[in-house]
């Protein structure tokens, strides 16, 4: 039964690195950038839920919409200033510059409220179910629900909308696309506010599972969640859910066999051996390279 | 004959930088304060240099030099507080150990290109600082004591070492491969070079003198800790090639001692200091992409005046 525990718990930490996941994959996917920066978003996310459930006294659904909102904003205002000018730059500039807007947001953060840890509030009772021998806690059920849900908002989006299809598109070709009419900048902003949203989300439900935020806790998920992109294949939206699910399963096996001090290596470990072995992860085709 | 000329009058110009700085700490004008900024500045000017051959040079993203700075730190603090071997055996040995590093690194990661090599170094360099983390012989979590052996002399001729051999690298044959291979990989490779090679060559040599950094940058401090080299520490390291110019090593040389100076002036304030340097990483990529200095050198500058003169 103990398996089965940490299986559950798994889920749940998985479910938090695939809503993470799902931005930087879409991200890359349109304009074929690391955005370094989304784990801050997560963080920027999770703060909004704090001070709107601590300070402002909001329940906890008009807080994780408040979240998602203003994640969604911030996202698209970091497309605009950033990383819009640098569409026709080279990847190494790109890069650099996500890295450099990371350190932006996590720094000016502390600055201005301290790198203190701030603790999460608790929003709902929590109580254990006992299902088959298995203790299953409230907060668990609800971050799945809440994961699933935007996951199935997200695909009906992706797949059934106007904008969805306009995203595909210019996943698919950009310059196509533009040809077609497509407002592509509207499009990749579309596709930032969306990422952001779900990472903004994904910010609250990590406060409420793990009661304890701080400006540089979106560095390491960050990573994770990146990790998760690549493992499901980047680019592609299941695969970044399939991922995050078999990352956080893995991580929470590795802590149930006594390792938990090697958590982190086991995350690093799998995108290693990912990136020289099928390095267009579980849901990838392989694409050939043209000069 | 002009060459030698040219190779005497810069190990001149050394030596006198040398004996002025020596006299100046002697005499006790520059105290303790600025000794160590010294130190510091030559470690990070290595640490500059080194991580300039694999990007600047060669063309490959590396985000995980701080791992090999840690591989280096550790092993020659072993060699000397645990084995209690002499000093300059400890840095010949760290710098080894961390260049055995980078092939192990290397030859898996440098298949992969641009965003994915980026994000391969950063987990390798994750993974050795949670194995020294986890290694309870080097203290673990807690840190590792570290006998005091740094002084001007290891880190200045540690300086002219990394530039010497990496200067005289990038102008030989194998140097002119690594850089046919950052401007065009497929190319190079068309052209019959083993790119390949020369990048998990250029790989090993930047994680020996990052090592060799990292020998001098433990000896200098009385205790090193695994907290050091995370992945800020890489980006410490980065910011110096990439505002220095991508592939100019004079310019990596000038922003490490720059930066040194002005981090050495905001120590009491980190967070400004990281707001000022994730702002200027901005500002740099958006509007001078190939850093202040692009690829030329210093000695390029003044050459320009003599262009019709002496031959």
């Amino acid at each position: 039964m103990e398996w089965i525990q940490q299986l559950v718990n798994g889920i749940s930490l998985g479910s938090i690195y695939a809503l993470i996941a799902l931005g930087y994959t879409m991200v890359y996917g349109i304009i074929k950038l690391i955005n370094f920066a989304h784990g801050d978003v997560f963080m920027i996310g999770s703060f909004i839920g704090f001070y709107a459930i601590a300070k402002w006294e909001l329940g906890f659904f008009p807080a994780l919409l408040l979240a998602m909102a203003v994640c969604a904003i911030f996202g698209v205002l970091i497309e605009r200033i950033a990383y819009k000018r640098l569409r026709n730059a080279t990847r190494i500039a790109a890069l650099i510059t996500a890295i450099g807007v990371s350190l932006l947001i996590e720094y000016t953060t502390i600055f201005f409220r301290g790198a203190q840890p701030a603790a999460y509030p608790e929003v709902i009772k929590n109580k254990s179910f006992d299902v088959f021998g298995v203790q299953i806690s409230s907060t668990s059920i609800l971050i799945l629900t809440v994961a699933i849900v935007l996951m199935i908002l997200l695909q009906f989006i992706v797949h059934k909308t106007k904008i969805g299809k306009a995203m595909r598109a210019v996943s698919h070709d950009a310059d196509a696309a533009r040809l077609m009419g497509i407002n592509v900048d509207n499009t990749i902003s579309a596709t930032f506010a969306i990422g952001s949203a779900l990472a903004g989300a994904a910010g609250v439900i990590f406060g409420i599972y793990y009661t304890k935020i701080d400006p540089l806790m979106g560095v390491i998920p960050g990573v994770k969640a990146f990790i998760a992109a690549v493992l499901g294949g980047i680019g592609i939206i299941p695969g970044a859910m399939v991922g995050g699910m078999l990352l956080g399963v893995v991580e929470s096996l590795v802590s149930a066999l006594g390792f938990s001090l090697w958590r982190d290596a086991a995350a690093f470990v799998i995108l290693i051996l990912i990136l020289i072995f099928r390095p267009s992860g579980i849901f990838g085709k392989n694409a050939r390279e043209k000069v | 004959m002009k060459k030698s000329k040219v190779f005497w009058g810069y190990a001149v110009l050394a030596l006198v930088i040398y004996a002025i700085v020596q006299v100046l700490i002697s005499s006790g004008v520059l105290d303790i304060y600025y000794q160590n900024m010294l130190i510091t500045m030559c470690i990070n000017i290595m640490l500059a240099v080194s991580l300039h051959i694999v990007i600047g040079i060669t063309g490959q993203f590396s985000i995980g030099h701080a791992g090999f700075l840690a591989v280096g730190a550790y092993i020659s603090a072993i060699i000397t507080t645990k084995l209690m071997l002499p000093f300059p055996l400890a840095i010949f040995l760290g710098a080894l150990a961390a260049a055995v590093a980078g092939l192990i690194v290397g030859i898996p990661t440098l298949r992969l290109k641009g965003d994915y090599l980026a994000i391969a170094t950063l987990g390798f360099a994750e993974i050795i600082r949670i194995v020294f983390l986890n290694t309870d012989y080097v203290g673990g979590a807690a840190g590792m004591q570290v006998k005091y052996l740094s002084n001007w002399t290891y880190a200045f001729v540690g300086v002219v070492l990394t530039i010497l051999v990496i200067s005289n690298f990038t102008n030989s044959r194998h140097g002119r491969a690594c850089i046919s291979i950052r401007e065009d990989e497929i190319a190079a490779d068309a052209m019959g070079i083993n790119t390949t090679y020369y990048k998990v060559v250029a790989f090993a040599i930047g994680s020996f003198f990052a090592g060799l950094a990292g020998a001098i940058f433990a000896h200098n401090f009385y205790i090193i800790q695994p907290t050091t080299f995370g992945f800020l520490k890489s980006f410490d390291i980065l910011i110096y090639v990439v505002l220095g110019g991508l592939g100019s090593l004079s310019g990596s040389v000038i922003a490490a001692i720059f930066l040194t100076v002005v981090s050495a002036y905001l120590a009491n304030f980190p967070e400004t200091r990281m707001i000022i340097y994730s702002l200027v990483l901005i500002v740099v990529m958006l509007y001078r992409p190939t850093g202040l200095m692009g690829t030329k050198e210093v000695t390029d500058l003044f050459k320009f005046g003599k262009k019709g003169g002496t031959k």
